[in-house]
């Protein structure tokens, strides 16, 4: 089926400009269940028109914040400001925000018409309104022929786009989307999260959605805020996130990464760039540079960190071997269709993934278990994590 | 295990231990004999002679009124009780009242049915229809908030918050959403209220006063002198009454399960 595919996207950056006004603001929220606590002192902005991800793992605190947001807990200490507005006390049935459940929770009762109707029903809108609203959404989620089926009588599929249409039925300032992909099959899934950054573009609405799948998060947002233990570990682009995490557990958490304990050896603009900093990894030297400068100082105990894709393998020796190379034998060999991953052991028992891109189908001389390599990675494309 | 010859007999033992006596009753209902243990021959006699009773009709006229009235208030009642006990959750002392809203059901009768007339007596309210009423609502309230209980347990509640959120205030989601929606175990409850209230004889014998003799009160008393074939009469019917009831229901349930099978088609073809 040929696709439109609509205007070509802007880049959309709003939080790197210092004039412009959040369109949602969390402000030192804090709540507790009893003895514990879900979300801890917690500030968050939250631009409009932005396609926002709250990632994290479960019982991290980002169905709480988002419940909050919605309406159905209330912080026990700060506030959360919409448009500027204190929203504290308004009940959720008064809310600009509509939500789309994990569970989709349809009505089981009512006809898929009669579901997307529900919101409109409740806004005294006059009949033909709502037919033609019920309309355009039927439409929007491509389910026109199923309006007067139940539930019961959709597949998975069918029903999230039901539970889509009804949550974006009343033009929602904020549509907040818990987990709204979880149940569906992996092609399903990435063919729905085109649609909905589709959506999202079209209607110009802003979308704060809940996951704690990070491929997904990293696919259809604008920026990430990953959480750990009711707290933000880093809010940043997924590209940020992604080549430049604040931390081990940011690092670990979204897509592979080989993470390697080491001492500052010197750090400082000694080597040419403000952020470059050389570290003895256990034995073996390596050197970083950063445009950022590095926090940590001669002698402290850090991180080395590199993505297993940024690390190059070769059965040739390379020409400099005092840095950024390092001798082990392939242990074992992961084939993937697109990328094959190398687990490369060293003398000491440490191992270290480099991915490699197929690139051609056939290899005269194919790396293969027992091989000893070389891995290589330039300066630029590791990282050094403090914390 | 390989079924023994002798299974059919153990079952048909056992079926006729539960349904001789009421085959009984209701064969000797048409007997033309005055003599109960006695066969006469076919008549529908007891049966026009049962509608002029007089006092048979008033006593199932006022046994009918109590039911639906106490069932329906029961129903009510028992409904709001099922709702706060599982809804309002970690108030002090939750678990306590969830237990006791099973008391009255492990009550000894003769106790509620006394401790209910020394509280009428103690407020000095004339016994009679309204008494009753009141003593059947109290323990139809507490079958029909069972029943609503654990349909509740299984609701999901985002399906109320959904409501709310596309802007339905919570009472109307009460009636547009949650109430259908446990109907069905509304209308069981209302049906076991409405069967207990029919047949209980010891609370209504405690409870009533002068003018209001449900039909059970009457049925013993005129037993006591003397079982006649009317009485035979207008049990055969309300056994009658109580098989479509309880055949009606079996019904509607086995459709729905139907229904929603034929749902779980319609939803796989649709994916395919």
């Amino acid at each position: 089926m040929a696709k439109s595919l609509g205007p070509v996207k802007r880049k959309f950056a709003p939080w790197t400009d210092p004039a412009a006004t959040p369109f949602i603001r969390f402000e030192n929220i804090t709540k507790k269940y009893g003895n514990f606590t879900a979300v801890s002192n917690l500030s968050l902005d939250i631009y409009e028109r932005e396609f926002f991800s709250l990632l994290g793992p479960s019982g991290c605190g980002k169905t709480t914040l988002m419940r909050m947001l919605a309406g159905f807990e209330e912080p026990t200490e700060g506030r959360i400001l919409l448009q500027g507005q204190d929203i504290s006390g308004v009940p959720p049935y008064r809310r600009p925000t509509n939500m789309m459940f994990q569970s989709y929770a349809l009505f089981p009762h009512m006809t898929v018409e009669k579901n997307i109707a529900f919101g409109l029903e409740q806004d005294r809108l006059s009949k033909g309104e709502i037919e033609a609203r019920v309309q355009e959404m039927l439409k929007l989620v491509k389910l026109e022929e199923f309006a007067r089926r139940k539930p019961g009588q959709l597949s998975g599929g069918q029903r999230q786009r039901v539970a889509l249409a009804r949550s974006l039925a009343k033009r929602p300032k904020v549509l907040l989307l818990d987990e709204p992909l979880g149940a569906l099959d992996r092609k399903l899934r990435e063919e729905t999260q085109f649609e909905l950054m589709d959506i999202q573009h079209t209607l110009g609405l802003t979308f704060l959605i809940v996951t704690h799948d990070q491929e997904e998060a990293m696919t259809v947002s604008d920026r990430i805020a990953v959480m750990d233990k009711g707290v933000i570990v880093q809010v940043a682009t997924p590209a940020e996130i992604y080549e430049a995490p604040n931390s081990r557990y940011v690092a670990d958490f979204i897509g592979d990464i080989n993470i390697m304990e080491a001492t500052v050896v010197s750090a400082g603009s000694g080597n040419g760039s403000p952020g470059a900093v050389s570290l003895d990894c256990d034995g073996l030297a390596v050197a970083v540079a950063a445009d950022q400068e590095c926090p940590a100082s001669a002698g402290d105990r850090v991180a080395f960190a590199i993505r297993p894709e940024k690390v190059r393998i070769s059965l040739d020796q390379p020409a400099d071997t005092s840095v950024n190379a390092a001798y082990g034998e392939v242990w074992d060999i992961g084939y993937l269709g697109d990328f094959s991953v190398f687990l490369v052991s060293f003398a000491d028992g440490r191992i270290i993934r480099a991915a490699q891109a197929n690139v051609s189908r056939l290899v005269d001389r194919p790396i293969t278990f027992g091989d000893m390599v070389w891995l290589t990675w330039p300066r630029d494309a590791g990282l050094v994590l403090t914390r | 295990m390989k079924s023994s010859r002798f299974d059919p007999v153990i079952l048909t033992l056992g079926f006729a231990f539960l349904y001789i006596p009421i085959i009984i009753l209701v064969i000797y209902s048409f007997n033309a004999s005055r003599l109960v243990t006695v066969w006469g021959g076919f008549s529908l006699q007891w049966y026009s002679a049962m509608w002029s009773n007089e006092g048979l009709m008033d006593a199932a006229w006022v046994t009918a009124r109590v039911a639906i009235l106490s069932a329906t208030i029961g129903t009510v009642l028992g409904t709001m009780a099922a709702l706060s006990l599982v809804r309002y959750a970690r108030f002090p002392g939750k678990t306590l009242f969830s237990g006791m809203i099973y008391a009255p059901l492990v009550m000894p009768e003769v106790i509620t049915g006394l401790s209910l007339l020394l509280l009428f007596v103690a407020l000095n309210v004339d016994r009679g229809f309204w008494t009753v009423t009141i003593a059947h609502t109290t323990f139809s309230m507490c079958y029909v908030a069972i029943v609503v209980q654990s349909r509740l347990l299984t609701f999901d509640r985002s399906l109320e918050e959904a409501a709310q959120d596309l802007g339905c205030p919570p009472v109307k989601t009460f009636f547009r959403i949650t109430l259908p929606l446990i109907m069905p175990a509304v209308v069981a409850g209302w049906m076991l209220a409405f069967t207990l209230s029919l047949d209980d004889l010891v609370i209504a014998s405690f409870t009533t006063g002068p003018g209001a003799t449900t039909l059970p009160i009457k049925i013993y008393s005129q037993v006591r002198l003397g079982v006649t074939p009317e009485i035979n009469a207008i049990c055969t019917i309300l056994i009658g009454l109580v098989t479509i009831g309880v055949i009606a229901a079996s019904i509607t349930s086995k459709r729905a399960e139907l229904r929603r099978i034929r749902d779980e088609h319609v939803a796989l073809r649709g994916a395919a």
